[in-house]
């Protein structure tokens, strides 16, 4: 693509200031950035999810108490209402639960872990996706055969279900009784094994369009072995369709280990997430205390809305057909 | 044809033996099934005899035989939790969560073509805005928060409708109906639209890209300048040619609609298979898990293949291509 037809370079604005250069330059003046700029829902939605990310990084600094820790826990505060009720009480913004825990810390903590099982599952998914799609479509034959194989069977299955197998059988093997971290690494393990079809689907087909180019002959001829080659070479020309992939699996993930959470599958109450919150929150709703649910509930919702309105955008953005 | 459907007939069973073999050792496998059933006061000696009755000492390959030709007749073993046979547990749950399922998709069929239709031809006016907006929610939000926004709506605060449960249920020879009291009807509203929702907004996009679509092909075109009224064509010939990909998709939705149930049914208390499905992996109970992901393959499989078969029946131009080799 020329530079003549997309105009939008040449505005005004963009020249004079920009003296930086390098990489950073590089990304103001691209299409991406042009698109971002232009979408006002995508940069409140990237304002948002920046946000969330943030408060979940500062959890500990920003939040009253560490809601993990029973010994600064106090029954006596227990079931206050938000701060602007008529029996809302410092410092609790968005009231307490039954435990006189603080909900917005317990908000903040809980979104640093639905975040954390959130990127690592894209990760892990990603990582076995790409690596299984790199081999299929890089090797070809009865291998390819037999994963994508793999792949269609799965596909047909919800990936709720997987995860809750996986959960399940987790739990047979090591004993009901996991403890918080474990759980953790379960979940990220269920999560990946239930999303890594789609990277894996799309990794191959590129790799089979980009194998026959001349530069990967070239790096044949020159003798490099073939991991090094699917790696360096035909792996970053595949990049742009799996960060799209990556962006809207987030928000499948989080909604996977909130639902798992929520049906007393996922965190347990001592280390709680979005999810686990959200059920804990559930029992109190008949009592009239809807605070303890409500703003989870938001959290979890305003999150995922965000991220989804993203990924929107991103797959629009690096999709040529639609400039 | 023929060669088409027996192909297609052999990968099916090629899959449902896959899914056996995963059931089967989940089953086995995954902790031992003998520290299960029996107590833990019970002596060495017991617990071998009980391994023996299990069959457990049998080579796996003959374990495996077993378990699939028990499978095949609905013997799935005896629950850990409820110590019943599962297959009892599952067909007294059934008739709920196929009766919440089907109402879910007729919720979802009427009301997304209703609005996909209205979206589509009056594109511009407020309420297809806002159709489009509720979309856009019924993707983003999980289906347990909408369970508990409208049970705080309708039932916590207006008092309209039951936030759990079935209501009364009339016995109808093995199967029990909601669908037959007041109650029952009552107590399948909330859940119905919970489990849905996002089928609705599948099936509203689909139906407003296709009409989109056909109403700027030659044949309506043609159907104007014949003079027929705008209801007729909008509906006699549009709309009857967007049904056939939209009853197709509503199809191969149900397996995923019986599945995601387990979210609907945890919210409402909902006596299914769901239910019974989460309480197994609360508490481990490995014979109900494996007899739950060998019952869902099944359904899965079947209607996949039905729906495979189907589309050669009804479109024959699929035929010719299917001829190739694969």
């Amino acid at each position: 693509m020329s530079d003549a037809v997309v105009p939008h370079r040449a505005e005004p604005s963009a020249a004079p200031s920009r003296a930086g250069t390098g990489w950073f330059r590089r990304a103001l003046d691209s299409d991406i950035f042009y698109s971002f700029r232009r979408s006002k829902l995508t940069m409140v939605a990237a304002a948002v999810t920046l946000l969330f990310f943030l408060l979940a990084i500062f959890a500990s600094v920003l939040s009253v108490q560490n809601p993990f820790d029973p010994a600064q826990l106090q029954l006596m505060n227990s079931r206050i209402s938000p701060l602007w009720t008529a029996d809302g009480q410092s410092p609790f913004l968005l009231g307490t639960d039954e435990q006189g825990r603080d909900v917005f810390s317990a908000i903040l903590y809980g979104l640093r872990i639905s975040l954390v099982v959130g990127v690592l599952g894209v990760v892990f998914a990603g990582t076995l996706g790409i690596t299984l799609g790199l081999i299929a479509g890089y090797v070809g034959g009865a291998v390819d055969g037999l994963i994508m194989r793999i792949a269609d069977v799965q596909l047909t299955f919800p990936a709720i279900l997987i995860a809750l197998l996986v959960n399940g059988v987790a739990k047979s093997v090591f004993g009901n009784r996991l403890d918080a971290m474990s759980t953790l690494v379960v979940l990220v393990i269920a999560i990946g094994l239930s999303f890594w079809v789609q990277y894996a689907r799309t990794v191959r087909g590129s790799v089979m369009v980009e194998k026959n180019k001349d530069y990967v002959a070239a790096a044949q001829l020159i003798g490099l072995p073939a991991p090094i080659i699917m790696l360096r070479h035909v792996l970053p020309n595949t990049m742009g369709p799996i960060l799209v992939i990556a962006t809207i699996n987030l928000a499948l993930a989080v909604i996977t280990e909130a639902t798992l959470s929520f049906l007393g599958a996922g965190m347990p109450d001592t280390m709680p997430s979005l999810g686990t919150l959200i059920r804990i929150g559930n029992n109190y709703l008949f009592a009239g205390e809807w605070w303890i649910v409500a703003f989870p509930g938001f959290a979890l919702a305003g999150l995922i809305l965000s991220i989804n309105l993203l990924g929107d955008w991103l797959r629009d953005a690096l999709n040529p057909k639609l400039r | 044809m023929l060669a088409f459907t027996l192909r297609r007939a052999i990968q099916a069973i090629g899959v449902m033996l896959a899914v056996g073999i995963i059931s089967f050792s989940m089953f086995r496998f995954a902790g031992d099934p003998v520290n299960q059933i029996v107590s833990l006061d019970t002596s060495a000696a017991e617990r071998e005899a009980v391994r023996k009755s299990l069959g457990l000492d049998d080579p796996v390959v003959m374990q495996f035989a077993r378990y699939f030709g028990n499978a095949a007749q609905f013997k799935f073993g005896v629950s850990y939790q409820f110590r019943q046979p599962v297959s009892s547990l599952l067909a007294e749950r059934m008739p709920a969560t196929l009766e919440l399922a089907i109402c879910a998709t007729i919720f979802a069929m009427v009301f997304g073509i209703l609005m996909g239709v209205y979206s589509a031809l009056k594109r511009d006016t407020a309420l297809a805005k806002i159709f489009q907006a509720v979309s856009l929610i019924g993707i983003s939000l999980p289906t347990f928060l909408i369970g508990i926004l409208l049970i705080y709506l309708f039932s916590v605060t207006l008092g309209w409708l039951p936030s759990f449960g079935r209501g009364e249920v009339v016995r109808v020879g093995w199967w029990t109906t909601g669908l037959l009291t007041l109650s029952g009807l009552k107590a399948l509203i909330l859940p119905s639209i919970t489990l849905g929702l996002f089928q609705l907004t599948l099936i509203m996009r689909l139906v407003r890209a296709e009409m989109l679509e056909v109403l700027r092909t030659d044949y309506i075109r043609f159907a104007r300048a014949r003079g027929l009224t705008t209801r007729a064509i909008h509906f006699g010939h549009a709309l009857k040619n967007t049904l056939v990909p939209v009853i197709t998709v509503a199809g191969l939705q149900f397996g995923s609609v019986i599945a995601f149930a387990i979210i609907t049914e945890t919210v409402f208390q909902w006596p299914g298979m769901g239910l019974l499905f989460v309480q197994a992996v609360q508490n481990v109970d490995i014979p109900i898990m494996a007899a739950y992901l060998l019952m869902v393959s099944l359904i899965f499989v079947t209607i996949n293949l039905v729906v495979d078969i189907l589309y050669t029946v009804v479109d024959p131009r699929l035929r010719s291509t299917l001829r190739r080799p694969a």
